[in-house]
């Protein structure tokens, strides 16, 4: 089956700065896919390269098979939705969702039955004569996905759509979109820097560094197998645990000399013997008390700040002299200042080569 | 079937013409129809700006039978500055023949204090505006704004009996009086919208240090307030300068302004007209407001915007 | 508190009004101190003024202000001169023509302004350098390119193009445009100044948006962008029509009213009568004319700011 969106060795350059470098990605028809990074990675660039709102500097653009790379944003087949909703605030929701449909010169009965589809899906009926500013931020944003909705395109782009609501808001029309994207099975290509929105929405995840993928895959292979540094260090809140030593064969020895195992450790690309190289443990794995009984690597550790955070506590303390957090059940009582017993799998954890900041 | 309508046909790409797949960027002809136009409109609403600076100064540098030709654009045959002196030193301003000269100075003795006067006044009162809000502040302050909608004509009257009650009709005083009064809301706008948008932090910091009204004015907020200075200083000394019905109203015949003058030579002469003279003097006393605008540049347009953004 | 509230009532009372006598004059001293310029402006100058020329345009005042009633009369002499009849229907004409080509070149001129042009600030400088001149600067110059025999009209005769005719400032059918010519040169690129800000302050996703709808470029201006700038075009529309209203200087220069009378405007009519014609209650009652036009512009503006923001 051919991808529903394909770009293909994509560069663009402002002047003498390089935004996206040779960047390929294929989706397949009906994925989710989330564009992730800190802002200036590059990733509003490249949706906007995809819409046919910016010039690329190189490269191809393929939508449903067809290339695109010239194309107005209107004939690519594609829908958008902008952070800041973008509604033309003169008009009602009612002409905002037709506008453009109008303007094409499609059949009056067209029109309203596409506008009555998509205020269907979205529940937005009584708010059809209402005017933007007469909206809620979340009433305005599903106005938004319907004008693209009413565009019925295959592929629908998202540009940081819930960066401007409140909390509860947000999660909410999280689940929405997830909703609208498992009935309507579009394509989606969404852009954010919420890795909550995108461990929650995407099938594959793809992290952005300076205009590069750093990593392309399911949610649950982002986080628990990281490919370099970098993306290990971004997704997980706290982040992971870094400890720097040197690995030699079956053990990892930290900078204090503290030894781990690393025997159970599955190996991408066998280190050098002596390598420098960057443990990495995320918090949740570490395990306290008896639980760390069973663990390859166990250690006497000095508890030294509680933050209780309701459903867990977190709890900071050192492991080979260095600063480590790591997250228990809230019902066991951890108090600063008491002495506990953590340990943890290496084979759930991570190592990096120190030089590369690749993954082992 | 849906998509056949909601993308419309695909347009042919250009690429395909020549053979090859579209790669990289759009191609992008040099000369497109809607770049033509814009240019050509823009250049021909260039020319329309231009043509009277360029008049002006060329038929200033002109000789009187050069003029008397009768070619308005040509260009002068022996450029001579000759006009520009007799303009400034002996072109007859109804009676007397003195030139632009005392008139240039009377307009800077009426622009340097009355421009120092309404923007002290009206930075003081924006500041009191914003930071010391009492009873009816607000009030004052939107009957002023309202007030400078009003039409000079109207209080123009009753001013001269004013002025001429405190002894300072018919002189630099009474001038400087006026164009601070009718300088007022507008800066005192400019001022008030520029302290709201410093922190307030600032102030109540200041005034939990124990700092007074004066003391926080000069000591915190001035310091803080150079670009809105600079731009209430060209806003009123472009203003002031080109003031006409002030100056003939309230400066009195020993400080009529230069615009004034100007006029009076121009439209008062007698005899021939010397059409050469005229266009110097005109240069002439366009010259301060043209040198703050080309200087000042951005600054300008800030100023000339504040006067539309409402508080 | 426990006190006052131990007291008789009326001692209460008085208690409470001074806190409220030294909450008006004492209370932030400096800063009403301070304010009394502006204060004075406001009461005596922009209110008092306007209602001593109100009140006076009803009396019978000539050399000096006189305490005489006499109801309308300098209204219905207002309106019986036809000095002051021409000077009005000037004002209707000029300030309609004025008014609606500055907002529409101003718009279009910002438009393209706004095209990602090269050049934009050289454009920029070269259309709002002669809002920086004087009104007597600006007349001079147009009455001289309108010369009839040695300015642009005679040029071009004298080029061989012998019917050309440019000659609106000696014809009194054609003097309005003179005048439109000479205020268009001097307003138009503020007004583009004001719509450009206008322009740009569209959030630029609304562009983005109307583009992958598939809106041409200037049905966005239209029906998206044009209804967005509310705000900024009924500031131009308030501040080009007082200028308009308060039009002097220019005339002056120009056309000093001439050919005739055909270019009188009210702002001359009030200084000519007030200071040359030695008739106040003329010049007062024109002057109020002045102010009721300047208030038919600006009631709705106010009602549409300061109301509308009430209710929403």
């Amino acid at each position: 089956m051919q991808p529903s969106v394909s770009i293909k060795d994509l560069s663009l350059n402002f002047g003498n700065v390089k935004v996206l470098e040779h960047l390929n990605l294929d989706i397949a028809q009906g994925e989710f896919i989330v564009l992730l990074g800190p802002s200036g990675c590059g990733k509003s660039t490249l949706l906007n390269c995809i819409a046919g709102l910016l010039d690329v500097s190189e490269g191809q653009i393929f939508i449903s098979g067809k290339n695109v790379t010239w194309e107005e944003p209107k004939d690519r087949g594609i829908g958008m939705v902008f952070q800041s909703y973008a509604l033309y605030p003169q008009m009602s929701v009612e002409k905002n969702l037709s506008f453009g449909l109008r303007v094409a010169g499609m059949p009056k009965a067209e029109i309203a039955s596409r506008v009555a589809r998509a205020a269907e899906i979205l529940q937005i009926q009584p708010l059809l004569n209402r005017k933007p500013a007469n909206l809620s931020g979340g009433q305005r944003q599903r106005v938004a996905i319907g004008r693209a909705l009413v565009r019925d395109v295959d592929v629908f782009l998202f540009d940081e759509p819930l960066s401007n609501l409140d909390a509860k808001l947000r999660s909410d029309l999280r689940v929405e979109i997830k909703r609208l994207h498992q009935r309507l099975k579009n394509t989606m290509i969404y852009v954010t820097h919420d890795q909550i929105e995108a461990l929650t929405l995407a099938d594959r995840i793809a992290i952005m560094k300076n205009g590069v993928i750093q990593q392309l895959a399911d949610p649950h292979t982002i986080y628990n197998k990281p490919t370099n540094l970098y993306v290990a260090g971004f997704i997980g809140s706290p982040s992971m645990n870094f400890i720097k030593g040197t690995v030699d064969g079956g053990t990892f020895t930290a900078e204090d000399g503290t030894k781990i195992p690393v025997g159970a450790y599955d190996f991408a690309v066998q280190p050098a013997s002596g390598a420098k190289a960057v443990l990495g443990v995320r918090p949740e794995h570490i395990l306290l008390g008896d639980a760390a009984q069973g663990m390859p690597f166990q250690t006497q550790a000095e508890i030294e700040i509680v933050e209780p955070m309701g459903s867990e506590t977190l709890a900071w303390t050192k492991v080979a002299g260095i600063p480590v957090t790591f997250r228990c059940s809230s019902d066991i009582p951890l108090h600063a200042g008491d002495k506990v017993t953590v340990g943890f799998d290496i084979a759930r954890g991570s190592l990096f080569d120190a030089q590369s900041e690749n993954r082992l | 079937m849906s998509q056949a309508t909601a993308i419309n046909a695909p347009a042919p790409s250009r690429g395909t013409v020549s053979g090859t797949e579209p790669r990289g960027p759009r191609p992008k002809p040099f000369f497109t129809p809607k770049k033509i136009i814009i240019y050509t409109t823009l250049f021909f609403f260039s020319l329309y700006f231009l043509f009277p600076l360029y008049v002006m100064v060329v038929t200033s540098l002109k000789t009187m039978p050069e003029i008397r030709f009768g070619n308005i654009v040509a260009l002068p045959a022996a450029p001579s500055f000759d006009a520009w002196v007799r303009a400034w030193t002996s072109a007859c301003t109804g009676l007397t023949c003195n030139g632009l000269a005392p008139g240039f100075w009377n307009s800077v003795k009426i622009t340097i204090p009355s421009t120092i006067v309404s923007i002290f006044v009206a930075a003081v009162n924006g500041y009191a505006l914003v930071n010391w809000r009492f009873k009816g502040s607000e009030v004052f302050f939107a009957i002023l704004i309202f007030g400078s909608f009003i039409p000079y004509q109207v209080m123009l009257y009753p001013l001269v009996m004013i002025t001429r009650e405190l002894g300072i009709f018919g002189s630099l005083q009474g001038v400087i009086v006026i164009h601070t009064i009718f300088g007022m809301p507008i800066l005192t706008l400019l001022f008030r919208n520029y302290f709201a948008s410093l922190p307030q932090e600032l102030f109540k910091a200041a005034r939990v240090d124990g700092a007074g009204f004066w003391r926080i004015f000069f000591e915190i907020m001035l310091p803080m307030s150079l670009p809105i200075f600079v731009v209430a200083l060209i806003l009123q000394i472009t203003g002031i300068w080109n003031d006409f019905l002030f100056g003939v109203v309230f400066a009195g015949t020993q400080n009529l302004p230069m615009t004034v003058q100007l006029n009076n030579i121009v439209n008062s002469a007698q005899g021939t007209p010397e059409y050469n003279v005229n266009m110097a003097a005109t240069v002439l006393t366009g010259l301060v407001p043209l040198i703050i605008y080309f200087v000042s540049g951005k600054l300008f347009v800030r100023g000339v915007a504040a006067g539309a953004v409402k508080g | 508190m426990a006190d006052v509230a131990t007291q008789p009532g009326n001692m209460a009372g008085t208690s409470s009004r001074r806190g409220f006598l030294h909450r008006l004059f004492l209370h932030n001293l400096s800063a009403k101190v301070a304010a009394i310029p502006m204060i004075a402006t406001v009461l005596v100058i922009f209110v008092g003024c306007t209602v001593w020329t109100i009140y006076y345009s009803f009396t019978s005042s000539k050399l000096l202000p006189k305490n005489t009633f006499v109801g309308f009369d300098q209204y219905a002499r207002l309106f019986g001169t036809n000095r002051w009849n021409i000077s009005i229907t000037n004002l209707l004409l000029y300030g309609s023509m004025s008014l609606v080509l500055t907002l529409t070149l101003g718009f279009l001129l910002a438009v393209l302004m706004d095209q990602k042009i090269r050049f934009e600030s050289a454009f920029r400088t070269i259309m709002l350098y002669p809002f920086a001149l004087s009104f007597i600067v600006t007349g001079l110059v147009w009455q001289w390119i309108m010369n009839p025999t040695l300015g642009l009209q005679g040029t071009l005769r004298n080029m061989g193009w012998t019917g050309f005719t440019f000659d609106w400032i000696s014809n009194p059918r054609m003097v309005l445009f003179a005048l439109l010519i000479a205020g268009l040169w001097q307003g138009v690129g503020f007004c583009m100044i004001l719509m450009l800000a206008g322009l740009r302050g569209v959030d630029e996703e609304i562009w983005k948006a109307a583009r992958v709808d598939g809106i041409p470029t200037w049905r966005t201006y239209i029906s998206v962008v044009l209804p967005m700038m509310r705000g900024v075009l009924v500031t131009a529309v308030v501040i080009i029509g007082s200028g308009i209203v308060r039009l002097y200087d220019l005339v002056v220069a120009l056309t000093n009213g001439g050919p005739g009378i055909s270019s009188e405007v009210p702002a001359k009519y009030v200084y000519d009568y007030m200071f040359g014609g030695g008739n106040i209650g003329q010049g007062l009652a024109a002057s109020t004319m002045m102010l009721l036009s300047v208030m038919i512009i600006m009631i709705p503006w106010a009602y549409l700011e300061f109301g509308g923001k009430g209710r929403r």
